[in-house]
């Protein structure tokens, strides 16, 4: 009978917290394990995959699935890793990523987790598809071509500014992120550059004007230091302050 | 002495930049040149490519001659690397893959302002014919190595090919792995 409660972490203990999820338990343990629709400050999606690991050997989302005493939890396993690897190579020919042109780069978690993966190439025949950026509202531009459909910044519009300002509209390969506004376009809603939706995006979406590369290659958040390292830091000291 | 490696490199639909960046190797490319011997390159200007050991091909593939040029290399060199983020994904060349080609060949050379009177769009049969998009080179021939970057730095391209002449799979440090 031991006094906290574990799990155990590709052979690690990883002690929680009744009511956390397995990748809440492991990023305040400082243990990171990959995800793109997964934010601390939101309920669960589920939608991206790229969290799933395997639970007593059978695969399941670690950002949906609850702590439970003695669960042993593979992530970095090969057959897991090849899986990650394929989703992201998946998300980078469905949009279109061009990482020089971006001003995320270098703070991205998509291009982070493919650098953490070791992605060297999109493998899949890329798909171009045409996707017009909205440059309507006076502060932020949105580039559709890289919204990896996460939801975060329509969980986040809703949620927290209460504005519902995004949504995803489309079923399959046609779906896509919407603005709520007869027009369609930024300019014409409430959004405001203060809004919680103006900050969550995990890749280049939604973009504040007029500060594009203000921060120097080798300077920016994932330069020197892998995405997987920044994040196992930041949540773990944010769990102890 | 073991017979050199022979090399061959080409720039398609890119800039020349992975070519600056090969060169930025700096005095290692005299290491390099002990090991190695340049066959069709830029660097030599021999107009077509040998049997080799290994093809680089900077560029991804925007017309038909690039198509030639890219099978050319497929069919002559053992080991086949994308340098580069237009060779890998087809970079900034592919950002007109939005758009109508016709509509770009108007702009650009019939109606945009500027233009000499009667400009017409070249249709000189010594030029290559455009495709409707810019495609990644694997998209094309089998490639067996990429080496992303916009362009990849001396050293990411210096690690990559000595640790494939020394029969290791390349392996970049984060801090030589970048997309930009
Ligand atoms: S969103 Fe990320 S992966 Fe996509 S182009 Fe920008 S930096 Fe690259
Ligand atoms: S715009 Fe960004 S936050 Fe919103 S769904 Fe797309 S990727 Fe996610
Ligand atoms: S982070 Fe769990 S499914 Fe996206």
């Amino acid at each position: 009978m031991s006094e906290k409660k574990t799990f155990t972490l590709d052979g690690d203990d990883v002690a929680f917290e009744p009511g956390q999820t397995i990748i809440q338990a492991a990023l305040a343990a400082g243990k990171y394990i990959p995800h793109l629709c997964y934010h601390p400050e939101f309920k669960p999606h589920g939608s991206c995959k790229l969290c799933t690991v395997k639970i007593n050997g059978r695969p399941a989302a670690s950002c949906t699935t609850a702590a439970q005493p003695g669960l042993s939890v593979e992530s970095e396993i090969p057959e897991i890793q090849d899986q990650r690897r394929t989703m992201v190579q998946m998300l980078l020919v469905e949009g279109n990523h061009f990482c020089p042109s971006c001003e995320k780069s270098g703070n991205c978690m998509l291009q982070g987790l493919a650098y953490d993966l070791g992605i060297m190439s999109p493998h899949f025949p890329q798909i171009f598809p045409t996707r017009p950026l909205d440059a309507s509202h006076a502060d932020v531009f949105l580039d559709f071509d890289r919204c990896i459909l996460c939801e975060l910044c329509v969980r986040a519009s809703t949620e927290v500014d209460h504005k519902g300002v995004f949504a995803l509209s489309g079923r399959g390969i046609n779906k896509h992120l919407i603005v709520n506004a007869e027009s369609g376009k930024l300019a014409d809603t409430d959004f405001a550059l203060t809004d919680k939706a103006a900050q969550v995006c995990p890749v280049g979406v939604i973009l504040k004007k007029r500060v594009g590369f203000a921060v120097p290659i080798g300077k920016r958040r994932f330069d020197a230091t892998p995405m997987s390292v920044v994040i196992a830091e930041e949540s773990k000291t944010k769990e102890t302050v | 002495m073991a017979a050199k490696l022979k090399v061959a490199t080409t720039s398609l639909a890119g800039c020349f930049g992975c070519h600056m960046s090969i060169l930025d190797i700096d005095e290692r490319i005299l290491q390099l040149v002990e090991i190695i011997e340049f066959d069709r390159s830029p660097l030599t200007d021999i107009k077509h490519c040998g049997p080799c050991d290994i093809g680089i091909i900077e560029g991804g593939v925007c017309n038909a001659e690039n198509v030639h040029v890219l099978r050319e290399f497929r069919a002559n060199c053992k080991i086949l690397i994308a340098l580069g983020a237009c060779a890998v994904n087809g970079g900034l060349p592919a950002q007109r893959n939005h758009l109508d080609l016709r509509d770009i060949l108007e702009e650009v050379y019939h109606t945009s302002p500027g233009l000499a009177l009667g400009s017409q769009i070249p249709n000189d049969p010594e030029l290559p014919l455009p495709l409707n998009k810019v495609h990644p080179i694997h998209e094309v021939v089998k490639v067996d190595y990429f080496l992303p970057g916009c362009p990849p730095s001396g050293d990411a391209i210096w690690k990559f090919l000595t640790d494939l002449i020394a029969g290791r799979t390349p392996h970049l440090a984060h801090e030589m792995m970048h997309y930009d």
